[in-house]
């Protein structure tokens, strides 16, 4: 039953004169655990900005469920399943952390349930990820484990099928990494296909069962988390010449 | 449901009480400036609509209200077109072009847009200035046909404005309260997270900029037979422009009361400025007094009944 396969096939990407991404190419099976790393600005979010629609492209195809998706908007490939989370998370600042996740709920989750189902359902999810306290507080008063366990949260809130995630732990204690990452390890299990974007190599060397390196928009390498370790390119990548 | 059935009760009440204020034969400059005060309540409830609700200011209120008036000397000119019509049309015509400025937010966003629409205002001016038929530069009497409802066209126009009022407050409600009203909330706080969060936040940008112009445009299509002389420069008055702003801003742009407070306050405080000091004056006090809501109350008057103490 489980879906969300991703298929990108020569992706590129230009800002004006720059190429941010330059022919990707990378096949996301479903229920995988998929690791993308890269050092700072090699393209990571502008991949999953092409990916979720946030950006067009330049060329390439991209494919979910067999389905092209490279053209649609956005919010009908979150429908679609492929549901991102913010690397510089973005709360909807008006509405409590509640309301937050009855907007996905609502749009995304396909029919526009009664209300009183939404927020029952919103609860649920917030009791899953730990949030259940800080449901009726705006965005604002949130310590930064819970804005990122918001983010979270929402995301769940339009059933992906497909979760990306960007950089959900940045600038987190290594017991609030264990914490997010025992979230993303239970929506695995519950069939979620997802992709993590993560600077935390201890992090993502755990959690992935394939991981794929982009550097300069172009990925150099890819394999298990024991091959990823032991290639000399990433390590040249990242630690320079 | 029963909220919904409260409402239209009160919606009728509202309605029937200006009928029964039109048949009272109070002095008539009381419906002549309980129209104007109305008018702003219509103005600014159709502002906020894309204003507070999706947080798009449009700068270019006068355009989309002299549109309205336009659409309605030109329909009065060629058809000698009822007024219900010339309030229909007026709104379709301004609708469209709030369409028209909904595919600029494609492109545009924040004090861009605002701008574009300032923009639109001058453009649109420079064009009717130069149209004969709607009396280009120098203005257009209008001849109002004898023998209105009411026996006098200034209450008919009173009772008319009453139920527009009413009419524009009702729609902001309900949008407010359905699923429309959320995303465009959502859109407001992030477009980008609303649009990743399946908010189909182009429809709902497009669906408010053309609600918001068509109350606009329904709001002036009356206006030519309640002056009856218009010109350019009285259709694209920078008083709308700076009222439909700053009533909301005063009221709180968060729900559909808060225009109608600030109209209603506004409204009112500049009708008897008008009367006792002069008319010139207007804008300056609406000026003072929306800085010092920016700065003092940026929530607005409802925000101050919600909060009384502040945070
Ligand atoms: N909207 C944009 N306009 C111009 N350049 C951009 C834009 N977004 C990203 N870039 C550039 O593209 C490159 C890749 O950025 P990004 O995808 O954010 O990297 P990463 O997420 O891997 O750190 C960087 O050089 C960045 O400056
Ligand atoms: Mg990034």
């Amino acid at each position: 039953m489980v879906g969300g396969r991703l298929e990108v096939e020569g992706l590129t990407k230009r800002f004006g004169g720059f190429t941010a991404l330059n022919g990707v190419s990378l096949d996301v099976k479903s229920g995988e655990r998929f690791g993308l790393i890269g050092p700072n600005g090699s393209g990571k979010t502008t991949l999953i900005n092409c990916v979720s629609g946030a950006l067009s492209t330049d060329g390439g195809r991209i494919r979910f469920e067999g389905r092209d998706i490279t053209a649609i908007p956005a919010h009908q490939r979150t429908r679609l399943g492929v549901v991102r989370s913010f690397q510089i998370p973005k709360p909807f600042i008006s509405m409590t952390v509640l309301e937050n996740l009855v907007i996905p709920l609502e749009y995304a989750a396909g029919a526009r349930a009664e209300r009183a189902d939404c927020a029952a359902e919103a609860m649920d999810i917030l009791r899953t990820i730990g949030l259940e306290s800080k449901a009726h507080t705006r965005p604002a008063g949130l310590t930064q484990i819970e804005m990122r366990k918001l983010e979270l949260a929402r995301a769940m809130a339009a059933k992906p099928k497909l979760l990306i995630s960007d950089e959900a732990m940045a600038g987190l204690s290594s017991g609030e990494v264990d914490d997010i990452l025992t979230i993303l390890f239970r929506l695995n299990e519950r069939g979620i296909t997802i992709i993590m974007i993560e600077h935390i190599m201890r992090a993502v060397m755990r959690f992935s069962e394939r991981i794929i390196v982009l550097d300069a928009g172009e990925p150099i390498a890819e394999g298990t988390p024991n091959e990823i370790v032991r290639n000399s390119a990433v390590e040249k990548a990242y630690l320079g010449e | 449901m029963v909220r919904t059935g409260g409402g239209l009760l009160v919606s009728l009440a509202v309605i029937v009480g200006g009928i029964l204020l039109a048949s009272l034969r109070v002095n008539l400059y009381f419906y002549f400036a309980g129209y104007v005060v109305l008018q702003y309540v219509v103005v600014a409830t159709a502002w906020n609509i894309l204003g507070g609700y999706a947080g798009y200011v449009n700068f270019g209120t006068s355009a989309f209200f002299a549109l309205g008036a336009y659409t309605a000397i030109f329909l009065i000119e060629a058809f000698r077109a009822p007024l219900p019509v010339l309030i229909l049309a007026g709104g379709l015509v301004s609708g469209l072009l709030g369409l028209g400025i909904g595919y600029l937010t494609l492109r545009l966003k924040g004090v861009f847009f605002s701008i574009a629409t300032l923009a639109l205002s001058v453009v649109l001016q420079t064009l009717i200035m130069n149209w004969d038929y709607v009396g280009g530069a120098k203005g257009v009497t209008v001849i109002r046909p004898g023998s209105p409802l009411f026996g006098n066209w200034v209450r008919l126009l009173f009772t008319v404005m009453v139920g527009l009022a009413v009419a524009a407050v009702t729609v902001a409600w309900i949008i407010e309260r359905s699923w429309v009203g959320r995303g465009l909330r959502a859109l407001r706080d992030s477009e980008e997270a609303a649009e990743c969060m399946g908010v189909p936040t182009l429809r709902l940008k497009l669906f408010a900029t053309t609600i918001s112009g068509f109350l606009l445009g329904v709001a002036g299509a009356p206006f030519p037979y309640y002056v009856t002389y218009v010109e350019p420069s009285s259709a694209f008055n920078l008083d709308y422009a700076v009222n439909a702003l700053a009533m909301p801003m005063i009221g709180g742009t968060t729900t559909w009361i808060g225009p109608v407070i600030g109209a209603v306050l506004l409204g009112t405080a500049q009708q008897v400025a008008t009367v006792t000091i002069s008319s010139e004056l207007n804008l300056l006090i609406v000026g003072v007094v929306l800085v010092a809501f920016v700065v003092l109350a940026p929530e607005g008057i409802v925000g101050l009944v919600r909060r009384p103490r502040g945070r």
